[in-house]
């Protein structure tokens, strides 16, 4: 049989997405198990990320796996010029899977190339993240109960953000969601995306600011706007502070709405939104070792 | 009104007309022909009433398969190709823009990873006017004018 990985957001199909949903599920109902006893698993993190990192390790120590790796490239023969093709070489001689994460855009790709073993994208560069995509997506599972029919309000950088493309394209295989886009001209959802949803008759909307509109939606997703993602500081000065969400914005949304953000939040989600019960992104980053432990397990062919 | 060849015939082998002057360099690039034993002459800015200039390249007793010679559609879209049997054009080509290319264009994204270790690019055609490929591996686009050979 041959292997399979987990590269792009794209890489797996509805099917996947809902058999994902549901493993998490039922590892958050029984999170400690022993499917991955006797298993090796390589976390390559090439760059530090210390939350993805130590949650995808949580996920395999729950599963009762071992871990081999390293957490960044100075304690790793890639300081002494070793070549990405070699250091997965090897490693897949090793380890029964991969995790992955790397400063160049397509590195994931050509490691799942040349790997043996499947391999788990934990990001390469500015381009995809799908953990953090499921993760996103079992988190409006858990609060929303459904995937289908959400409104979902994304607001900062649209234009960069790579998490908001993945989960785009991974909502967009369900029924009837609403996209609204709030973001600064600079930072614009890109038109290829929109194109994408036009071609599938996907209703989206673009406003430049919050507006009233926000009362409608079921998940609202922020983002950091970052001031180097601006040529003109004066363009930044301007916008920065619209784009941040406070407390008192939230007086007339849904009840059941939850706000998402992948971290680390900076200013964008004012502290006083902390103790709201529709803040939802310290959750969601719990959830996020669930759905990975549903990804190594599906990989693996262990459930 | 005497006409004459500004690059001479070939008895056989094969010409590739109506390339872009810029193309030129590129299209002897992509088809290796500085390793041909084979005669090679070539001509640029040359007079073309569909182009304005065009250049002309004639490569003695080598002929060329489809899947060789689409690769390059990439630089010279509008590229034709004549086979050349004694003297006489035998068979009119056009290049086609392939779905796949492999191995000859860079990705012209900096932080993709095949700018950086020695692999072999590979794009998809997602549009063919004006061309944009997208890469396999950093699933950036690479457009018509960003197009740099390997």
């Amino acid at each position: 049989m041959s292997k399979k990985d987990l590269i792009s957001i794209t890489d797996f199909s509805k099917e996947e997405y809902l058999k994902i949903m549901e493993l998490s599920r039922e590892f958050e109902a029984n999170p400690s198990q022993s499917l991955l006893k006797g298993k090796v698993i390589a976390t390559l993190f090439f760059e530090p990320s210390t939350r993805t990192r130590l949650s995808f390790e949580t996920a395999i120590n729950r599963l009762g796996g071992k871990i081999i790796g390293f957490s960044d490239s100075n304690s790793s023969s890639v300081s002494k010029g070793e070549t990405l093709h070699d250091t997965i070489k090897m490693v897949s001689n090793y380890a029964d899977l991969i995790i992955m994460r790397h400063p160049l855009e397509g590195s994931a790709r050509y490691a799942a190339e040349v790997s043996d073993v499947p391999v788990i994208n934990a990001g390469d560069g500015a381009n995809q993240h799908p953990s953090q995509t499921l993760l996103d997506m079992y988190s409006i599972m858990k609060t929303q109960g459904k995937l289908d029919d959400i409104n979902l309000f994304m607001v900062g950088d649209l234009k960069y953000g790579r998490t908001v493309h993945s989960l785009l394209m991974a909502l967009s295989q369900f029924q009837n969601p609403i996209f609204n886009f709030v973001a600064p001209p600079e930072l614009a959802m890109p038109d290829e995306y929109k194109l994408y949803l036009s071609q599938k008759g996907i209703r989206y909307f673009e406003h430049l600011e919050f507006n009233d509109i926000i009362n409608q939606a079921d998940i609202i997703y922020m983002t950091r706007v970052q001031k180097e993602r601006f040529i003109d500081p004066v363009e930044y000065e301007k916008v920065k502070n619209v784009y941040i969400l406070k407390n008192e914005m939230l007086g007339n949304t849904k009840p059941t709405v939850k706000i998402l953000h992948p971290l680390p939040r900076i200013n964008e989600i004012h502290p006083d939104v902390d103790s709201n019960p529709k803040a939802y992104y310290f959750s969601q980053a719990r959830n996020g070792v669930f759905t990975r432990m549903a990804i190594i397990s599906h990989l693996l062919n262990l459930r | 009104m005497q006409k004459q060849l500004n690059v001479s015939a070939i008895k056989d082998g094969t010409v590739i007309d109506h390339i872009p002057t810029k193309a030129l360099f590129k299209v002897i690039q992509i088809l290796k022909l500085e390793e041909f034993n084979n005669m090679v002459t070539f001509g640029n800015n040359l007079d073309s009433k569909a182009m304005g200039t065009k250049a002309i390249i004639k490569i003695a007793n080598r002929y060329f398969e489809d899947e060789e010679v689409n690769k390059i559609s990439l630089v010279a879209p509008n590229a034709k190709l004549n086979t050349i049997r004694n003297y006489e054009v035998v068979e009119k080509r056009v290049v086609q823009i392939p779905e796949q290319v492999n191995g000859i264009v860079c990705c012209f994204n900096p932080k993709c990873i095949t700018n950086s270790e020695n692999i072999s690019t590979k794009f998809q055609i997602i549009n063919n006017k004006p061309i944009e490929m997208k890469c396999y591996y950093c699933e950036k686009i690479t457009y018509e004018n960003e197009i740099k050979i390997k």
